[in-house]
């Protein structure tokens, strides 16, 4: 008894040395599902490689679970070392209040403002021109995931664009699959809503409602088009009574549902279940009508810590995270696209090249994190969930759509 | 602790009323400072910045009564003050018959009384979002009761309140008061208890039916137990959150949504905290309408008679 007291007080002892040399840095994040899990060990162990340490401080859970708990942390004077946040808005005023630290001497010693592709990530992490956090990778949500087997089964070709599938999905629905499956959350249908009016109202129109916030155009022809074709595709997915965004991807995986509208995380998902690009399912970016994708995507964010040593850790971190080697195992992992463009990403998949080229086009735009507020995200994602639940008529939901437009700030 | 009570016959060199029995007093002075100052003045400090255009951060940058003026023109405020009047309605009614139901049935001093006591207050062991995932899987088409139904050959039966905006409050509700009525039973039964033996002699000498005595006798006679019951059951709907969250998350579209998940959300997700105190306040407004005039009915005028 005394002696595994003993050996267990050893125990402890050494390990509070061993620690005690190197820099401990409490890192949260909320990426827990299993490729997610394997993404951030990468970050870990290039951490501990230096000789530091990193201890996870993983929550469970979505971003929407997650980012109070953070921020309520940080505004309660127990900050973390880092964390993670989606580069946005979301930080705006925690940046105001002088929570978190700037950066802008790491970014201007790495030249970030030359390797960061596309540039807007590094205007996301911008307040007065000094720089608050590291973006770490780019996520699009304007693709659609189209089942192979489906369209065998009703023996079609599988489509090439938005149209195509539309116009396949009458003989979808006759040999007994649904066109569509769709998650019945509102962020779920937002995306759906965001991929398709670029398809169907184009960049110009997209832009000046997104970026300019002009209510107009909000209510002008290319958005009653662009609702008309959300209307009809609500009809596509009437059938679909799943919640979770993965759910409706194994639908697409198993052949049940024609197609998902997702963002590229949903790769993650035909990849457990071994499924092959281009004979199992296919992509196509931005509806494969507008090849553009919009860049939000996840970035670390350090707040401000008395302590100078850790200070200096965290500024280290930060460089680190940004590496060419760390860009690469990460993003590998993940699935996600990295922030650098003068990396060499050729192990990556068809679906993933498809985005990095689009990426070197510049067909780029800001996503909807950077160009409204939490707010007004949250308001139109209610909007969207009463749509696509209901039987509200494309006008109305349009009139609604604009008016949250005029009032976003 | 001994506290003094205060001895009979000394009134004559009675100290200040204030240091009567001021070893309790000092006691309780905690509570009292709770509830002071995490209660109301919390109460007052949301109050207070309901009224200003506050963001992730409080601040006090006044925009009258703009909050309000949205939140009544935004229709997930609207569909969630009817979602909870209607589960609210229902819940306060069938919550009180099931459970002087039960109450009554386990009074007729059946066999195994404490077996179905316990069966049915295990429920209430559960915590909301045990109750929501079971229910969410029970009334799942897929491999829930319609399965097990239709697997037993009834091929047509169709169950599937969760999927329907229109019926969702309803799948919502039996979830509500599988776990709710086990606690208030308890508490009728030993309403039921205290009535005295004597009652139902009288009752049956009267010639007096067995359900008109409980109706017209034994009711009236229970009337703190019913209000002890009344409270715990209206608490229960107005803070109702958890069991949406688990069971539905809102869904289908915003047809579950609830008052409270409301005021959750745009605090933390939509990063408003404004708007979020402007729904909590006009929740404790709706509650404030409700209790005035039953606190006057119970406490005003003919007490002490």
């Amino acid at each position: 008894m005394s002696t595994i007291m003993k050996s267990l007080l050893v125990g402890t002892a050494l390990t509070a040395a061993s620690v005690a040399n190197a820099v401990e840095l409490e890192v949260t994040h909320w990426w827990t599902s299993g490729g997610e899990a394997a993404a951030v060990a990468k970050f870990a162990e290039a951490w501990n490689a230096t000789g530091n340490t990193w201890v996870d401080g993983a929550i469970a859970g979505s971003g929407g679970t997650a980012r109070p708990i953070i921020i309520s942390r940080i505004l309660g004077g127990d900050p973390m070392a880092a964390t993670q946040l989606n580069h946005g808005r979301q930080a705006q005023e925690l940046i105001e209040a002088g929570l978190l630290l700037d950066l802008t001497d790491v970014a201007e010693a790495g030249g970030w403002a030359d390797i960061v592709n596309p540039s807007s990530l590094l205007e996301a992490c911008t307040l007065d021109g000094r720089i608050y956090c590291v973006p770490v990778n780019i996520h699009s949500s304007q693709w659609i995931w189209l089942s192979h087997g489906a369209y065998e089964k009703a023996g079609l070709d599988v489509p090439n664009d938005w149209n195509e599938f539309v116009a396949s999905s009458g003989d979808l629905k006759a040999a007994g699959t649904l066109p569509l499956a769709m998650g019945q959350q509102g962020w779920q249908q937002n995306i759906a809503f965001g991929a398709i009016t670029i398809a169907v109202a184009g960049l110009d129109a997209w832009k000046a409602v997104n970026i300019d916030k002009n209510a107009d155009v909000a209510r002008g022809a290319e958005y009653t088009a662009a609702w008309e074709a959300v209307a009809n595709a609500r009809e596509l997915a009437r059938e679909s009574n799943v919640q979770d965004w993965n759910q409706a991807t194994n639908m697409v995986i198993t052949g049940q549902a024609g197609a998902q509208i997702m963002g590229d995380w949903a790769q993650g998902e035909f990849a457990v279940a071994e499924k092959v690009q281009g004979t199992d399912y296919s992509c196509l970016p931005g509806l494969g009508l507008n090849p553009v994708l919009d860049t939000g995507g996840d970035a670390f964010y350090f707040p401000v810590n008395d302590d100078p040593e850790i200070t200096a850790a965290q500024k280290e971190l930060a460089a680190l995270l940004i590496s060419p080697e760390v860009q690469v195992s990460f993003n590998l992992a993940k699935g996600s696209l990295p922030v650098r463009g003068d990396i060499d990403m050729s192990t990556a998949n068809g679906c993933m090249q498809q985005g990095l080229e689009i990426l070197a086009n510049g067909g780029v735009l800001p996503s909807s994190d950077i160009a409204f507020s939490q707010d007004t995200m949250l308001q139109v994602e209610d909007l969207m969930a009463q749509f696509w639940s209901g039987d509200m008529s494309a006008a109305d939901a349009q009139a609604s759509y604009a008016q949250l437009i005029e009032d976003a700030d | 602790m001994t506290v003094a009570s205060d001895p009979p016959g000394d009134s004559a060199k009675r100290p200040r009323r204030l240091f009567k029995n001021w070893m309790a007093k000092l006691a309780s002075l905690p509570m009292i400072l709770t509830a002071l100052v995490v209660f109301v003045g919390g109460t007052a400090w949301t109050v207070t910045y309901s009224f200003t255009g506050s963001r992730m951060l409080p601040k006090t940058k006044w925009v009258g009564f703009d909050q309000y003026e949205r939140l009544w023109n935004t229709d997930r405020w609207i569909i969630s003050i009817k979602n909870l009047a209607i589960y609210g309605c229902l819940s306060m009614i069938l919550t009180l018959v099931i459970g002087f139901s039960l109450a009554a049935c386990l009074d007729r001093k059946i066999r195994f009384e404490s077996a179905f006591r316990t069966i049915f207050l295990y429920p209430f062991a559960l915590s909301f979002v045990v109750t929501g995932l079971v229910w969410q899987w029970i009334l799942n088409p897929e491999f829930g009761l319609q399965s097990v139904v239709r697997g037993w050959g009834w091929e047509s039966f169709t169950f599937n309140p969760l999927n329907d905006p229109n019926t969702v409050i309803y799948g919502l509700l039996i979830a509500g008061l599988w776990q709710g009525t086990g606690l208030i039973m308890c508490i009728m039964l030993a309403g039921l208890r205290g009535i005295d033996e004597d009652i139902w002699k009288a009752a049956r000498v009267d010639g007096i039916g067995v359900v008109k005595t409980y109706v017209m006798v034994i009711i009236p006679m229970m009337r703190p137990v019913f209000i002890t019951a009344l409270v715990l059951i209206a608490s229960g709907i107005i803070k109702l959150y958890d069991l949406v969250v688990a069971q539905t998350g809102g869904g289908p579209g915003l047809s579950s949504e609830v008052p409270a998940k409301y005021v959750i959300e745009y605090m933390f997700r939509a990063q408003n905290l404004g708007q979020g105190f402007a729904a909590s306040t006009m929740m404790l407004c709706s509650v404030v309408i409700i209790l005035i005039p039953w606190a006057y009915l119970e406490f005003g005028g003919r007490k002490r008679g």
